[in-house]
Parts: C-alpha cells; structure tokens; sequence
C-alpha cells in the first residue's frame, strides 16, 4: 500500500497530483498489479481532502488502464509501468544522440529528422505488430 | 442531481441592517461547500435560515427538497459557532441525549466508536476537553444523527492547526463514509481549500460567486496589461471582477467566456484565495481605477 501526500502550492490540481503518485510507484516497481490501492475514505481522512478529488483520481488511473475498480474489494493495480532500468536508457539514448549528431551532419534539419525517425519507429512496430 | 439547499430571493433584515439581500442560489447535493466571506457578510444568518433558527423576513429556503421545518430538520445537521455544547455533560452523556431528542434515526452507537477512534474519553466532562477535543465531539453529535445535509459555522476559528486538521479528516472520513453534503463557512478560503469542492462567496448579504472549485479555477485568470483610458475590452473576458492599477500597467482578475488571445494581455492562473479575495474587493472594480465607461 502506498501513502499520498499533496502539496498546497503546488500548481498541479490536487487530483492530478495523486495520480501522478501512483504512476511514479508503478514505474518504480512499489506497486504492482494485484496490489490494492487505499480506500477512497482511508485516502480523504489521511491527507485531508474531499473524497470526490480521490475519486477523480482513481477514476483518471482506471481511464488510463492502469487501476480496475472491483465493487465490494476495492481498487487494484491491473498494469506496470516499470520499465528498463536507467542505465539500460542510458546506453540507448547514448546511441540515439549519436544518430543524430550524423543526420545534422548530413544537413537533415529538425523536422526532417522527427520526420526520418517517426516514420522507421512506425514501419518498425507495425512490421512487429502484424507478425 | 437534485440540489440539497435552493434559495429564492431569500432575504433577511434585522433593525437597521439587511444581513442577506435577495440571495439565490442553489447548492447541488454531495458536494463539500467553502461558504466564505468577512466576518457580518451574513453567513452565520444563512446557515441560521437553512436550519429554521432564523426566519427569512422575505423569500423562501428549501432543504433536501422540503421547505425547511420540522420534515426537513431531521435530515439536517447543524453545529453553531463555538460548537456550544452542555459543558458539565460528558460526551456519553451528550449522545445519550442527542438519541432522547432526536429518535431513532439517531445512532449513538456509530457516535461512540467515532470518538473512541479520535482518542476522545466518552467519561469526561466537555469542559474539561481540549479546544479540538469539544469540536471533535460537537462534529460527532450532528454526525451521529446521520444527516444528509450538514452545516458546520466556523468550525475551524478556535482550533489550532494540528486540531484543524484532525477535526478536517474526521470529517472527510464522515463524508466518504456514506453520502452528505457539507456547507462548512470560514473567513479564510486557505483553512478549506482541499477540502472543499464548491466555493460560495457572500459579501455584504450578497452571493457574489458559487460554483465548482475546479471551474472556478478554470474560467479566472489575471491579466496583466498596458494602462487604460477607458473599460478595455478584452476579447473573451465575460467579466471583470477586480482590477488595480500600477504606474505601468494596470491587473485585472477575470471571468472568462471564452480564450484570451489579445497580445496586449499577459495571463496568469489563480489561486482559489486570489478568486476570493477578488469577489470580495470592490462592489465596481473599474470605477476605482478612474476609466471612463466605453461608449456603448
């Protein structure tokens, strides 16, 4: 179980802020799918909101797929959002800076590059999809 | 979603002076009401008229789809300023009584297990309780009665801020716990700012706003711009709701109609305080800044 917190001053609608909390657990691998969320009532009485901005939010995280409310049980983790680790990214985006520092040096500006790169991610995973 | 409280033209006038003017409004049920203004804005009279204690002098309040009165009132929960309470009974005592006057409907059992879990002796007398300890139990009693509409006048003044906060998530816990709507009132928007969803702002008498927290937040914005010579007119600014003027520039807190894309305007979002103290700054923002009227 994890625990909410939300920040006054924050520019960021109370809501939005517990979402992005339980996003940030699941790509951190503290939450994981079967695990429970609090209840709407256990998450108004301990951080001191109004139950409807819990329930927008838990209703933001079952419109992403990400929780499924389970009438009587509560509110489970149905997907993980943890993913490679850091340095695995790492490496890659090393990779990536390379390539392009090659297509600027062969004079491709930004849009084409976007372009170049959007349309060989696109061919790539559709080729793998179809398989 | 049929509103928990309707008024219509309600007013109400003491002697000399008229403590609500014609307020109309209603609140929609479920939803957790800030009513805020400065102290003789005629909140203590409003929530008085919801419960009956106060008799309108013109227009008419319905509570719960019932004209207020004796069909009403046991469906309403009401905790006074102070939270005045029998100082010599202790909190057993008090629920025993609120079960004697108030019926079946009453649930000293749910009222005893809330204040066990607060941490609240039930064998001690109410004067002898912390400031936050009373209002925890005054806020137990009206719950204990199982309301749909609770209405709770400045709860929070006396209470230090750790006692705010306890005396809050209790009751949000209450409000999660099973269907109620909530019109709690307060001289400061701070104090109820994550608790609240509907924000209402009444100043001498008058509702000057009431809507939802998030659309509130939504459609106000600051604009900060060249200084005028007359009302400027924005397109997409539907009203201007306080203005203030430096020796470059001028501000203006507005509602918008619609997107601002003037470049003369630079936008800024707004605090929920920023709204307030905005509908509580002047009657005719504009006429304190010397404008002319625009010709029409």
């Amino acid at each position: 179980m994890i625990g909410f917190h939300v920040s006054a001053s924050s520019a960021v609608p109370t809501y939005m802020q517990l979402v992005e909390q339980v996003r940030r657990a699941l790509r951190l691998g503290r939450l994981e799918p079967g695990d429970r969320l609090p209840t709407v009532r256990e998450v108004a009485a301990a951080v001191t909101i109004n139950p409807n901005t819990v329930l927008k939010a838990y209703r933001e995280l079952e419109h992403e797929g990400l929780v499924e409310g389970r009438p009587g049980q509560g509110t489970f983790v149905v997907r993980s959002l943890s993913g490679p680790s850091p340095q695995t990214l790492d490496k890659l985006r090393t990779s990536l800076e390379s390539w392009v520092d090659q297509a600027r040096a062969a004079g491709l500006e930004p849009v084409h590059i976007r372009a170049v790169v959007d349309g060989t991610i696109g061919s790539l995973l559709d080729a793998e999809e179809s398989a | 979603m049929s509103p928990a409280l309707v008024a219509d033209r309600l007013t109400k006038r003491y002697r000399r002076t008229v403590a609500l003017d014609r307020c109309s409004f209603a609140i929609p049920e479920r939803t957790i009401v800030a009513l805020v203004g400065p102290n003789g804005a005629g909140k203590s009279t409003l929530l008085g008229c919801a419960t009956g204690l106060v008799r309108p002098t013109e227009g008419t309040v319905s509570v719960l789809g019932a004209p207020v009165g004796d069909r009403a009132l046991p469906r309403v929960g009401f905790v006074a300023q102070d939270a005045p309470l029998y100082r010599n009974f202790t909190a057993d005592e008090l629920l025993t009584m609120g079960a004697k006057l108030n019926g079946d409907e009453f649930d000293g059992a749910f009222g005893r297990a809330r204040l066990e879990e607060v941490g609240i002796p039930l064998d001690r007398r109410v004067d002898r309780l912390s400031g936050g300890q009373h209002a925890q139990v005054a806020l137990c009693l009206a719950l204990a009665k199982r309301p749909e509409l609770l209405l709770l006048d400045e709860p929070l003044a006396s209470l230090d801020p750790l006692a705010r906060r306890e005396f809050l998530s209790a009751l949000m816990d209450a409000a999660a716990e099973r269907p109620m709507t909530v019109i709690l009132s307060s001289h400061l928007v701070a104090d109820l700012e994550r608790v609240c969803d509907q924000l209402m702002v009444l100043r001498s008498g008058q509702v000057k706003v009431l809507g939802a927290t998030d659309d509130l937040q939504a459609t106000h914005k600051l604009l900060v711009g060249p200084p005028q010579r007359r009302r400027p007119r924005i397109a997409g600014v539907g009203q201007i709701v306080s203005a203030s003027k430096a020796e470059r520039q001028i501000q203006l807190l507005v509602r918008t109609s619609g997107d601002i894309v003037d470049p003369a305007w630079d936008q800024f979002d707004v605090s929920l305080e920023d709204i307030v103290l905005g509908y509580l700054a002047a009657d005719r923002p504009i006429e304190l800044l010397d404008l002319e009227e625009a010709d029409a």
